[in-house]
């Protein structure tokens, strides 16, 4: 019985839809069996960014109305074949033409078959997020360190509690240390004095990742990437392992003191 | 050298400071409003705390978040009827 994680944020554009294609890459790069499920409805997107758009037949109304099977709407990744699987949003306009229920039962069905199934949520807190996290065990909120997403992780954290997922994690997307280094940009222990939940990842921000995101191929399998790296340990740490979190201050401060004794920092 | 130091001190009170500072009063009031049962529950047990000591007026008893400009305060008003009569 795989888990199933849904990958969501309130604010929208923070990065849910790039962590969920790369954790989905990372682990199956790590063997596990993955399928993921763009929840995203008139706004497909998570195709694009595994590169899989040209391969979609049917999508995810087509299964839950029954009009094929949901083996036929599985579309196979480039790289890891059946042990990465999408499952693509439709593209209507009618929000609510996917129910909670229906999607309770699609989730429990790709559980069985696969280790993780991973739910990119749309931005928001209507029909959408409901419909993502009705099927889901556990959470992960997507933030940036700005104060809008923060806010708003906060309140998606209060809407997780009240759907019964309990201790969601969060992952800090788009962290620029040379900013925090300046005092200009919440630091990790900030977000986590103020939202006070499981920190699972930290992602530095990373031109690359339009780069990636351009050819269609997650950066998590781009092993001189520094965001890549960030993803990686995250999937590592979804199969239990310990990882210590990137320290991507540490670094900085280090060249920070190195600038300061060369006196190059006037 | 005075534009460095100020630089090095107070570049750690960069504007994050404030985000932070805002991010705090926001997320009271926010969270506060959003589960109208939090006040109820905190006026519950208020009572059977104060009633311990002092008869007060429960009808009467008043819970609210006062938001200023850079500060939340909690403001209780609680009519006390008698004190009681201590046990010593
Ligand atoms: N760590 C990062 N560094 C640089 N760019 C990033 C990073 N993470 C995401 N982006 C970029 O930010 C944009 C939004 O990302 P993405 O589509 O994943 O967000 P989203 O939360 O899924 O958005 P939506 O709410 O619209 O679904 C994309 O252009 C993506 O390439
Ligand atoms: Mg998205």
């Amino acid at each position: 019985m795989g888990k199933v994680i849904v990958i969501t944020s309130g604010k929208g554009g923070v990065g849910k839809t790039t962590t969920t294609a790369n954790l989905g890459t990372g682990l199956a790069a790590l063997g596990q069996k993955v399928c993921l499920v763009d929840t995203d409805i008139g706004l497909r997107n998570l195709d694009v960014v595994m590169g899989l758009e040209n391969r979609i037949v049917y999508d995810l109304l087509h299964v839950v109305e029954g009009q094929c099977r949901l083996r036929q709407a599985l579309i196979k990744d480039k790289q890891f074949g059946d042990r990465l699987v999408l499952l693509p949003a439709p593209q209507t306009r009618e929000k609510d033409a996917v129910t909670p229920e229906q999607m309770k039962a699609l989730t429990e069905e790709l559980r069985e078959e696969y280790d993780f199934v991973l739910l990119d949520s749309p931005a928001g807190i209507e029909h959408g997020f409901k419909n993502a996290v009705a099927g889901a065990d556990t959470a992960i909120v997507v933030t940036t360190p700005e104060i809008a997403a923060v806010r708003d992780a906060d309140r998606i954290i209060g809407l997780l509690e009240a759907a019964e997922l309990y201790d969601p994690q969060l992952i800090i997307n788009r962290v620029r240390p040379n900013m925090v280094r300046r005092g200009d940009m919440m630091s990790i222990s900030d977000i986590d004095d103020i939202l006070a939940i499981d920190i699972l990842g930290v992602v530095p921000d990373d031109q690359d990742i339009i780069v990636s995101t351009n050819k269609g191929e997650p950066i998590v399998t781009d092993p001189k990437s520094k965001a890549g790296q960030a993803y990686r340990n995250i999937a590592r740490r979804l199969l239990g392992e310990e990882v210590p979190l990137m320290n991507l201050q540490e670094r900085k401060m280090m060249h920070w003191f190195k600038r300061l004794l060369s006196g190059e920092a006037q | 050298m005075f534009e460095f130091l100020s630089k090095l001190f107070g570049g750690f009170e960069g504007s994050k400071s404030r985000a932070k500072e805002r991010l705090r009063l926001v997320l009271v009031h926010d969270r506060a409003s959003l589960s109208p049962g939090l006040v109820e529950a905190l006026k519950e047990e208020l009572i059977q705390v104060i009633t311990k000591y002092l008869e007060i007026d429960e009808e009467g008893l008043e819970v609210n978040f006062d938001k200023g400009d850079d500060s939340v305060a909690l403001i209780a008003n609680i009519p006390v009827k008698s004190v009681k009569r201590s046990a010593r």
